[in-house]
């Protein structure tokens, strides 16, 4: 079977030799045009004239676009309707697009793009989330407020109560491959778009919406991205819509690509978070109770920030059982890029919050942080994990029967029932030799004054389905030639994850054949409609499940059919090693399609899987909204420079759960990946605006993510054998996002590091660059 | 202008050649290759990496900032190039296959090619071949995996191959006189050629591209507005960013007398066009700090182009060798016409944007003398590979019988030029090398610097981390590890 092999990526050769092909590489007919927006170089204000001459006459322009020139709806917006694609007057940040040029090349329209003179009515910009809040301007119309129990009254009570208040930076996605999309006129008004994007449904939708026509008007394809993390969730619409409208007014192929600079500053980023947090905790290290405030900078549109923003708060408990929690979430509208989805959505932002309560905690209590976190985790399950064996306890907590058990009860009254850690946790600590490493690192650190080493564990909890519980839903598309060969087509895309081959592999196993007669096809909102972005991680539990469904449609087709012929029951037809097993004969699964095909069975069926058992109520913030949960931990050691905040990354070991993988390899690959992902975050990655809202870090040579030398010196990643406890396919687990949160272990390593040069706490913002960690160090020196 | 060179082992001569046209752009949209890709189009990220030899052997360099006519009788080898005429994958390929190096493969081409790079010149150190190749999925782990796993699989043919062709294969001819002359017989003609495109305000008015130091001279006098192009990783950046219209460039790389490195036993000389890559190997076995930190001087496609030349003329204060050679007592040569002059290299640098430089001069080469090495550099950058300095410092400091006797110290980052730290050098000199000196130097930082905030660092940061490493030379002198670089688990 297929299934579980560690296969390479199905595209792999084709990527080494240059020959997969992305939207910019389609060949495009003669005469295609090219687009660029215009940008506004205010952070807010009224338009109060434009003049456009100049981008008119500019060689090689053909046309150029205000709001007024827009046939239908004027909005790209994935929610509110607030987005408008052309400025409508006013314009609210620093790179919104205000004007479209369309040129017979992508340089000559960028040249004419910069040569309009517009003037503005300039007002005061709201570029922090305390101007924000100052102004009350928001999304809904207060805080979100979810709790349980009586935080305020538990921590009062408590033998320590700590406090503070941190920021957490945003994120540029920094996919290698910019924004694009291509729009081709049909002879009937129809377009057919191809675009660099997560969600081709919603391309569909917006693009119909523009060129007034309805969604079976509009056809959109992808065959791969370079790269997505949520930014092209819904920061591609933009560009689509523009194209089709381009593409209509001149009866022309249109393509538009961001220049990376332009993509850097018209479109979200991760959104940035001011946690402030009451914490109480009994003397053994229990926590009582804790009060959260998220300050979320979403920007200027809504976007995708109320589901993230409760997305963070749904993780502000991460691996821990709170006995009472609240958490207040206020979605501020500034003045800046709008904030969108980015691997985790929310989900790590809230963690670590939660997270730096417990680094903050073990160090006013003097507790070792992992032993903590162990005394605070969710209780295991009381059944015997998938493997065998007695529920787990921490090797290194031994625990008296006379503990209560927890409430094991999330914040949002979800039960805790598959919950994994204690046994990762204790694999990963003696893996990792955790505890003699961190008595060495004491030794080391006394013996040494400028540089000081750190280490430190952290866990992820990460829940796995949308929370807009209908977005939990995917369909396939399947079809068995005559020669035996198959034509695999879903919802989900594919931008480097790895999806198709996985779910490749899940058709390969239906059949019992070679993978090699699975043909992986471009998503194509023709042959799959009304699908939800690839997001979430949700893309092989989703898209796997529906596949799986429309394969066995087929097989049971078959084995009914090649049962009559051979005159045994169905149940007597085994699809195995690539040919047909009926009783005693065996055939080719040539030879069984051909019989099929000529006994007239349909040998093309579609396949619909939706998540059962959610249950969720975002306003009440009660429910289930996730089907399971995904875990892993991870440990970190670095080293850092008291004279110039100077770090790295010195060794990671990391145990992620990916339940019964799918593919192994793949899977690997996404925790790695994810890992380093998680820590540029945390690290090197700062977004800096200037005083008047204008992005200064919007390009690779100021914006630092991850190089090649900033992965571990060390770097040892395994996978947890395990299975999911839910009926996922194959009991395997989402993995795209949950190990990004791994990278908050180098955070906590920094802290520790950093702790090593005084008596305090850090008080480490993130993301934590040298700079930070030089101020850090500084302050704890002279005992602020 | 004509251009002739080899791309994938077949010959390709371009007659009407834009001279700004990017390699990139050219295989892209006129040459229909997008294996090729753009991914920041500023030489940041190293999708666009191709590998192209010539007599100096084979280098990575970005696409995205390297003009057609700096590719003039060189081989070109991009990734649909990589595998044999017959489809066998190189090495890498397979290896990055094997090892589940690419994701979403946008990068990797780049990666691949910085790879076949590395591979056919034996280069093992994959850090730094690669620190110039952005991925975003991996985390790179199994990139180096697959790189250390083709180490010992020897350079297939069809890239040995690459090195036979050029120069001498180029044809004579109407072309020769581009610049395809072999060394051995130096062509001192210049090239001059004025484009026919009729659209003159968006294409340049005048090429040229002379073939020695006197040609060079001759030309700029003629033409001293014209743009000097080196390696192009500045001015790439003006056509492909800041979409400037350049008119009359003149490119210097056909200039091999200017690339001349000479170390004797009182000097070092290094010409203006040597590039990066080569000056760090001159300097290794010299100044040993001076070397590791070119290690880390942008990146291994970047340091391929770049010159020493172009990295003092453009008067970055932020550039990073300027106060490494301002801390060794560098000279600057400049010639104009047949008239040169020499200066002290701090003395260029007269202020933000301005330098010590007449119309129609150009920078010859940079001398330093032959010394001991106390010389120490250090980068302070967001990220230690591929970044801009937030702070550059570089000391050297003459301790005699426990006193100082001379001090050279000098930062790039902290002011509006590469500047010299001359109060805190005086605070130095004479006294006893000690701790007490040292903090009563780093007192005066705040006379010669008042440095600014950006997107890189704090004012404060940088004043206060530039006292920082006086006291870390002061330690470092002893030999102990003060760097987290040379740490490991």
């Amino acid at each position: 079977m297929s299934v579980s092999k560690p296969l390479p990526h199905d595209a792999a050769a084709l990527h080494v030799t240059g020959q997969a092909r992305y939207v910019d590489d389609i060949p495009t007919p003669r005469g295609t045009l090219h687009l660029a927006f215009g940008l506004s170089q205010i952070a807010r204000g009224r338009i109060t004239a434009m003049d456009l001459a100049q981008v008119r006459s500019s060689p090689g322009v053909v046309a150029v676009l205000t709001a007024n020139d827009l046939p239908f709806d004027n909005d790209v917006s994935p929610s509110l309707h607030d987005e408008p694609l052309l400025a409508k007057g006013e314009v609210f940040y620093v790179g919104q697009p205000v004007f479209l040029v369309v040129a017979r090349s992508h340089r000559a329209a960028r040249v004419a793009a910069r040569r309009a003179e517009i003037r503005y009515a300039e007002e005061e910009a709201l570029l922090t989330v305390d101007a924000a809040l100052a102004a009350n301007s928001r999304f809904e119309d207060g805080p979100r407020i979810y709790h349980k129990g009586d935080a305020e009254a538990a921590i009062a009570g408590s033998a320590h109560v700590i406090e503070d208040s941190f920021e957490i930076g945003g994120q540029e996605h920094f996919y290698l491959e910019g924004q694009a999309a291509l729009a081709m006129p049909q002879e009937d008004g129809g377009m057919l778009v191809n675009s660099s994007t997560q969600h081709p449904t919603e391309i569909q939708h917006k693009v119909a919406e523009a060129i007034g026509l309805p969604m079976h008007a509009v056809r959109v394809e992808i065959r791969r991205m370079g790269g997505g993390f949520g930014g092209k969730e819904s920061q591609g619409n933009a560009l689509a819509v523009a194209c089709a409208i381009a593409a209509r007014q001149t009866g022309k192929c249109c393509k538009m690509r961001y220049d990376r600079d332009d993509d850097m500053t018209i479109t979200g980023k991760r959104h940035a978070f001011r946690i402030s947090y009451r914490a109480g905790f009994e003397a053994g290290g229990r926590i009582t109770g804790v009060s959260f405030t998220h300050l979320v900078d979403c920007g200027w549109a809504q976007d995708l920030s109320l589901p993230v923003a409760d997305r963070a708060m749904l993780h502000s408990d991460n691996a821990y059982a709170i006995p009472a929690i609240r958490i207040e979430s206020h979605r501020l509208k500034t003045n800046l890029q709008s904030a969108t989805a980015y691997r985790g959505f929310g989900g790590p932002q809230g963690m670590v919050g939660i997270e730096r309560v417990m680094d903050h905690a073990a160090h006013v209590l003097q507790i070792d942080p992992v032993e903590l976190r162990l005394r605070n985790y969710y209780d295991a399950p009381s059944d015997a994990p998938a493997e065998g064996g007695a529920a787990p306890r921490s090797a290194t907590v031994p625990r008296g029967i006379s503990e209560k058990m927890k409430d094991n009860s999330t914040p949002y009254g979800m039960e805790v029932t598959d919950f994994e850690l204690h046994e990762i946790t204790a694999q990963l600590l003696e893996s990792s030799d955790y505890a003699r490493r961190r008595r060495d690192i004491s030794e080391w650190n006394a013996d040494n004054d400028r540089l000081k080493r750190g280490i430190a564990f952290s866990p992820v909890k990460f829940g796995i389905s949308f929370t807009l519980t209908h977005l939990n839903q995917a369909g396939a598309l399947v079809h068995v030639y005559q020669d035996g060969s198959i034509h695999l087509n879903h919802g989900g895309t594919e931008m480097g994850q790895g999806l198709f081959q996985k779910v490749a592999q899940v058709a390969a196993s239906r059949f019992g054949v070679d993978l090699n007669r699975v043909k992986i096809t471009a998503t194509d909102t023709a042959k799959v409609p009304n699908t939800s972005a690839t997001a979430a991680s949700s893309g092989s539990d989703l898209n796997g499940m529906a596949v799986k469904a429309a394969c066995d449609t087929i097989r049971d087709r078959m084995a009914a059919h090649l049962g009559e012929v051979y005159q045994q029951p169905a149940s007597a037809v085994v699809f195995q090693g690539d040919r047909v097993r009926i009783a005693e004969t065996e055939i080719t699964f040539e030879t069984a399609a051909m019989m099929c095909y000529t006994g007239r069975i349909s040998l093309s069926a579609t396949g619909f899987y939706k998540t059962p058992a959610l249950d969720w109520d975002r306003i009440k913030g009660k429910g289930r909204p996730f089907f399971y949960f995904a875990y892993g931990a991870a440990v970190t050691e670095v080293i850092v420079d008291r004279l110039t905040g100077e770090n790295r990354i010195l060794r990671t070991d990391i145990l992620h759960d990916a339940g019964a993988s799918l593919n192994p390899a793949l899977d690997i690959g996404q925790v790695e990946g994810a890992y380093v992902q998680g820590a540029g975050w945390l690290t090197t990655e700062e977004l800096k605006w200037d005083g008047s809202g204008r992005l200064r870090t919007h390009a690779p040579s100021t914006y630092k993510i991850p190089a090649c030398s900033d992965r571990p010196d060390v770097f040892n990643v395994a996978l947890y054998d395990g299975q999911n406890r839910e009926d996922t396919i194959y009991r395997s687990k989402a993995v795209g996002e949950p190990p990004f949160m791994l990278g908050i272990s180098a955070w906590l390593a920094l802290s520790h590091a950093v702790g090593a040069f005084g008596a305090g706490y850090p008080h480490l913002n993130a993301p934590a660059t040298a700079e930070e960690i030089w101020r850090r160090a500084e302050r704890i020196q002279d005992g602020v | 202008m004509t251009i002739t060179f080899h791309l994938n082992g077949e010959e390709v001569s371009l007659p009407d050649t834009e001279p700004t046209t990017t390699l990139l752009d050219w295989l892209r949209e006129d040459r229909g290759l997008t294996g090729t890709k753009e991914g920041c189009n500023e030489g940041d990220c190293g999708a666009c990496t191709v590998m192209v030899t010539d007599p100096d052997g084979a280098r990575a360099l970005n696409a995205c900032i390297l003009f057609l006519p700096q590719l003039q009788g060189k081989s070109v080898r991009t990734v649909e190039g990589a595998a044999g005429p017959d489809g066998t994958l190189h090495p890498v390929q397979q290896a990055l296959i094997d090892h589940h190096g690419s994701q979403c493969g946008f990068c990797t081409p780049g990666f691949v090619m910085s790879m076949v790079t590395a591979h056919t010149n034996g280069a093992t150190d994959h850090d730094t071949q690669l620190a110039g190749n952005l991925c975003r999925c991996t985390g790179y782990a199994p990139i180096i995996r697959a790189a250390e796993a083709a180490e010992a699989t020897p350079a297939p043919q069809w890239i040995t191959a690459d090195r036979k062709f050029t120069f001498s294969e180029i044809p004579r001819g109407e072309v020769a006189d581009r610049g395809a002359a072999p060394p051995s017989a130096p062509d001192t003609q210049t090239d001059t050629q004025t484009t026919t495109d009729t659209d003159k305000a968006t294409h340049p008015s005048l090429a040229l591209r002379p073939r020695s130091g006197d040609d060079l001279a001759t030309a700029f006098v003629a033409r001293p507005e014209a743009t000097l192009i080196a390696g192009a990783t500045d001015v790439g950046l003006w056509v492909t960013k800041t979409l400037r219209n350049l008119e009359d460039v003149i490119f210097l790389d056909g200039c091999t007398d200017l690339k001349e490195i000479t170390v004797t036993d009182t000097e070092v000389r290094l010409g203006a066009m040597a590039d990066m890559n080569r000056v760090r190997q001159a300097l290794a076995p010299l100044h040993a700090s001076f070397a590791e930190m070119i290690r880390r001087f942008a990146s291994q496609q970047v340091r391929a182009a770049a010159t020493i030349g172009g990295n003092i003329a453009n008067g970055s204060p932020i550039g990073d060798t300027p106060p490494a050679l301002i801390a060794l007592g560098a000279q600057l040569h400049l010639r104009r016409g047949d008239s040169r002059r020499s200066l002290p290299l701090e003395a260029f640098f007269l202020d933000y944007g301005k330098q010590d430089r007449g119309a129609g001069e150009f920078v010859e080469a940079v001398s330093f003398p032959r010394q001991p090495d106390s010389l120490r550099v250090y980068k302070l950058s967001k990220r230690f590979d591929q970044d801009i300095s937030a702070v550059l410092g570089a000391f050297n400091v003459t301790v005699t019988e426990g006193s100082v006797t001379a001090a050279r110290i000098a930062f790039g980052g902290m002011a509006g030029i590469p500047k010299r730290a001359a109060h805190v050098e005086t605070a130095l000199v004479g006294q006893r090398w000690s701790e007490a000196t040292v903090a009563a130097a780093q007192a005066e930082f705040h006379k010669d610097f008042s440095p600014m905030s950006d997107m890189r660092a704090s004012a404060e940061y940088r004043l206060a981390t530039a006292k920082n490493l006086l006291g870390r030379y002061f330690t470092d002198l002893n030999g102990a590890p003060q760097h987290v670089l040379e740490i490991s688990q």
